[in-house]
């Protein structure tokens, strides 16, 4: 099963510390890849909070066509980290010719343009360089978003972590999420790696979620463009996610209400018993079902974890005014924060979401059971 | 006969009988149990003269002749009274000295069954014992994560939804501008379906209403049973219990002079109304109850006089095409409960199934599609209709779901499965592979005869006098003398039975592939099948 580490700082920290962390947990993953997610950043991107950043993997080939294509969009480069590989392969880390991290100048078309129109063009970008590269492989984006970088590689994290370079100044950010292992139940394929991200809302999630295939059906069935992809079972929550809280106006607290819906009996004694139920029946094809803990982001840099009913072994949340870190296994969080206050360390239960906000001050905890913020 | 007059061309011999019965003389006893018991009097008492030669070595007057009369069972080889193999005879016999064995051979019996031309009618099942549901398995099995579930110990919640249910998007918008949200009932996923009132004895349709009763108020599992044509009791409908009945309106309108009349006294709302525009039996063919079973408490019930035969006719005569029907009928039976009532039509599989759907995506009354395929039970019908029309289920369904999906209205309009679930005793793993492949949920009929009251039908055409009223087993007969052989109480007590080992069955299907929370439906990912069409036709694994 997978290991899952994630935090968020008052001070821009490097992604060294989550990886860390991935190091710590290692028996509880096979090491066959890694995903990064680095938002809130600090270094020089510090400056271009509005800039968007393409992260991806490119070929020789690919990138020369990215520069074409970004350019005829009126693109400019403005700053960007290469990240560049030893000569020497390294076993179990696929060859690759450049590790792109750019951020851009925006058109200036786009000057006027809202920002739900801005988001809807940045992903319909991203589509597009996905979609030209699926043929030959030769160029993947994670993403193409301000203030977000994604780094995703097959191979061990820590070996990953001195492959590309990880440990340098000008990568340093206030969130941090990071995942050792690859995929579960489908083949090996880089898209797979969390976390997955859409449109500032990331997700990175343990477990296995076996009604993929209905909230697949029903997300991809939407009519939303980015709803796409879909290689791994879990990529469906950050959708899920972004579904609750922008299709539908939820807040945080009524993303649980979607996945993992009270039981009836709870149901009918909560506050806002009529809303839920209708939310529990309309939404009953985004019902997760299976052992789960989910770990994410929200635009406004808040940091959340939730678990299924079904999860014996819940990951934990800990830290100090400043720094929280959220993980999967204590020993992860012991790695990272050792100074913690341990006794405050929460774990959330089943009906718990445990959230921090972009304050970093501390933990709330909304539970499934009480009032929740009506879209109403 | 006499061998040198001409025979006959539907003179017929034991041999070419589909059904031969076997008795043992030297055990018989002669008490008449057998034929007295005979639902189409295929035995009666047969003198046998039997000649034996006494040959002695000794004087010539110890030899001699002997003529024995003996008794015994004699079958008859007419076609109104060949045998139908259901072995009442045996269960009645003290002595096991008689039984009826399926002719291997070529049975001739079809080519005189025609008599006064009138093709052959019956009532039951399709008898073909093929099911390509018995041919998926389930084969993703969850064993990555956190401890796997265990069936036994779990909490399952095995519920699925009866009624439109809006997008997650409109609905939020109609609540928040308090507009109308169709009625949504939560039952449990697998429903008896429509057997008329009328068709089944008074004996079976208070078992199973009683049943139904106390697995919803005792064992806290919200099953739902659909009347059928034919109208409803009139003390049900003034009674709580209609909350758990799914009432049927059928192109004859049988009983529904008595509904109409008794909805201002309803202390409940029905659960549904099923509208039936087909039967998977016999698609296209409206329903026929015959003379035999319309004594006067079914024609009062009924609302028409008693004795006569009561064709419906295949449609809605007062409609003039499918869409004024979603229109108009859906409109004014919701209308009729203050559209506080799911409301949604009953289809026979076939290739038009899809147009009737895609025409209810566009209602919003529209709560729902049943769609019963070729291998639906029926009370009567034309043998050549159960055999040789209809749309097999599986398909039909996977059809219906993907273009739901396709439109984004998968599960807003449920589809429920009927036809052929368990016909050969797999009803967990018929349903769970129906429910996978896109159905909500699935109705039961003849499995509910079988396993709760003993029917004795097979897919062997075994049986199958269900239409002429001497049910053997007193299950579709009028015939008290017949449905006394049934008690309710015990029929009851195995509605009860089915479904609680049902629900152990399902959930030793799903929790393996980690599901507990929320019913599969859809989950075709689950699902491989050992043939590379079957696989490709169903959009699943083709696993060998
Ligand atoms: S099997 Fe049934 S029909 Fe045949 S002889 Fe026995 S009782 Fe009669
Ligand atoms: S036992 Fe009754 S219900 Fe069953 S097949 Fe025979 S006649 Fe029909």
């Amino acid at each position: 099963m997978c290991r899952l580490f994630a935090l968020t700082s008052r001070d821009p920290v490097s992604p060294m510390l989550a990886i860390k962390a991935l190091d710590v947990m290692k028996e509880g993953h096979d090491g066959s890849g890694m995903g990064l997610l680095l938002q809130d950043l600090g270094g020089p991107f510090e400056e271009m909070k509005e800039a968007p950043i393409l992260s991806g993997i490119f070929s020789e080939e690919g990138i020369r066509r990215l520069d074409l294509f970004m350019m005829d969009l009126g693109f400019l480069t403005k700053y960007k980290i290469s990240l560049k590989v030893p000569k020497k392969p390294v076993e179990g880390i696929p060859r690759r010719d450049l590790y792109l991290i750019r951020a851009y100048e925006l058109p200036e078309d786009w000057d006027n343009l809202s920002k739900d129109d801005m988001a809807v063009r940045l992903s319909d970008i991203r589509l597009k360089i996905r979609e030209m590269g699926e043929e030959k492989k030769d160029m993947m984006v994670f993403s193409f978003w301000p203030d977000t970088i994604m780094i995703k590689e097959i191979g061990d994290p820590l070996l990953l972590a001195g492959y590309l370079g990880l440990d340098r100044k000008e990568l340093k950010a206030r969130i941090i999420m990071a995942q050792g292992r690859q995929n579960t139940n489908y083949a090996i394929d880089l898209y797979a790696c969390h976390p997955f991200f859409i449109k500032g809302y990331t997700t990175m999630t343990n477990g296995e979620n076996t009604a993929f295939i209905p909230i697949r059906d029903f997300l991809t069935s939407r009519g939303i463009a980015a709803y796409t992809g879909y290689q791994s079972d879990s990529e469906v929550f950050a959708h899920i996610l972004h579904y609750s809280l922008v299709e539908l106006g939820l807040g945080i607290d009524g993303y649980k209400h979607v996945i993992t819906p009270l039981q009836e009996r709870d149901l009918a004694v909560h506050p806002n018993a009529g809303f839920l139920s209708h939310l529990k029946r309309t939404c009953r094809s985004l019902i997760i079902d299976g052992p789960n803990c989910v770990i994410g982001t929200l635009p406004d840099h808040s940091l959340f974890m939730v678990q299924d009913r079904k999860k014996l072994r819940p990951g934990v949340v800990g830290g100090k005014p400043g720094l929280y870190g959220f993980s999967s296994e204590i020993c992860g969080l012991d790695a990272v924060i050792p100074d913690r206050d341990k006794s405050r360390d929460i774990q959330p239960m089943h009906l718990d979401t445990a959230i921090v906000g972009p304050d970093r001050q501390e933990v709330t905890i909304c539970r499934q059971t009480e009032a929740l913020n009506l879209p109403l | 006969m006499s061998s040198n007059r001409s025979l006959e061309p539907s003179a017929l011999s034991l041999n070419d009988l589909p059904w031969q019965v076997k008795f043992s003389n030297d055990r018989c006893t002669l008490c008449g149990q057998c034929t007295a018991v005979c639902p189409v009097k295929a035995i009666e008492l047969g003198v046998f003269r039997k000649r034996t030669l006494k040959p002695s070595i000794r004087r010539q007057a110890d030899q001699g002749v002997a003529q024995d009369v003996f008794y015994g069972i004699r079958q008859k080889t007419d076609v109104a009274h060949a045998c139908i193999g259901c072995a009442m005879c045996t269960l009645v016999c003290p002595n096991d000295a008689i039984h009826p064995e399926k002719n291997p051979g070529l049975d001739r019996m079809k080519f005189h069954i025609n008599q006064q031309g009138v093709p052959r009618r019956r009532g039951g099942r399709r008898n073909a014992a093929g099911s390509i549901l018995d041919r998926i398995k389930f084969t993703r099995i969850s064993m990555l994560t956190d401890p796997a579930l265990d069936a036994g110990r779990h909490e399952f919640e095995m519920r699925t939804l009866l009624g439109r249910v809006l997008s997650p998007r409109e609905n939020m918008k109609r609540l928040k501008e308090k507009g109308w949200i169709p009625p949504v009932r939560e039952i449990y996923p697998l429903i008896i379906g429509g057997m008329s009132f009328g068709a089944l004895s008074p004996t079976m349709w208070e078992g199973l209403q009683m049943g139904v009763a106390y697995l919803n108020e005792e064992m806290g599992m919200p099953v739902r049973m659909c009347t059928g044509e034919g109208g409803c009791p009139p003390r049900l409908l003034r009674s709580r219990f209609l909350k758990y009945v799914i009432l049927q309106i059928a192109s004859g309108y049988f009983g529904w002079d008595e509904i109409i009349h008794a909805i201002p006294h309803m202390k409940e709302d029905p659960c549904a109304i099923e509208i039936k525009y087909g039967q998977g039996a016999k698609p296209g063919d409206g329903g026929l109850l015959m003379w035999h079973k319309v004594n006067k408490l079914i024609a009062a019930i009924r609302g028409v006089p008693a004795g006569v035969s009561l064709p419906s006719p295949p449609t809605h005569q007062t409609q003039y095409s499918i869409e004024e029907s979603v229109a108009k009928m859906i409109l004014s039976m919701s209308m009729a409960w203050g559209f506080r009532v799911p409301v949604y039509p009953k289809i026979s599989a076939s290739s038009t199934s899809l147009a009737v759907l895609n025409n209810l995506t566009r209602n919003d009354y529209a709560s729902g599609l049943a769609i019963d395929g070729e291998d639906g039970g029926t009370g009567a019908a034309y043998t050549v209709s159960m055999d040789h029309m209809g749309h097999p289920i599986a398909s039909c369904i996977r059809d219906n779901y993907l273009n739901l999906i396709k439109i984004g209205k998968q599960n807003e309009i449920p589809i429920f499965a009927g036809g052929g679930i368990g016909k050969n005793g797999n009803l967990a793993a018929n349903a769970a592979a129906l429910i996978m492949l896109g159905a909500s949920g699935v109705q039961i009929g003849k499995y509910v005869m079988q396993a709760a009251a003993g029917c004795v039908g097979t897919e062997e055409d075994r049986c199958n006098v269900c239409n002429v009223g001497i049910c053997p087993k007193g299950i579709t007969s009028q015939d008290p003398r017949l449905y006394r052989r049934l008690d309710p109480e015990d029929v009851a007590e195995r509605v009860v039975d089915l479904f609680v080992s049902f629900d152990t069955e399902l959930k030793k299907i799903v929790a393996p592939l980690g599901r507990s929370t929320s019913l599969p439906i859809g989950m075709s990912d689950a699902l491989g099948i050992d043939d590379v069409a079957a696989a490709q036709r169903l959009s699943i694994k083709y696993v060998v």
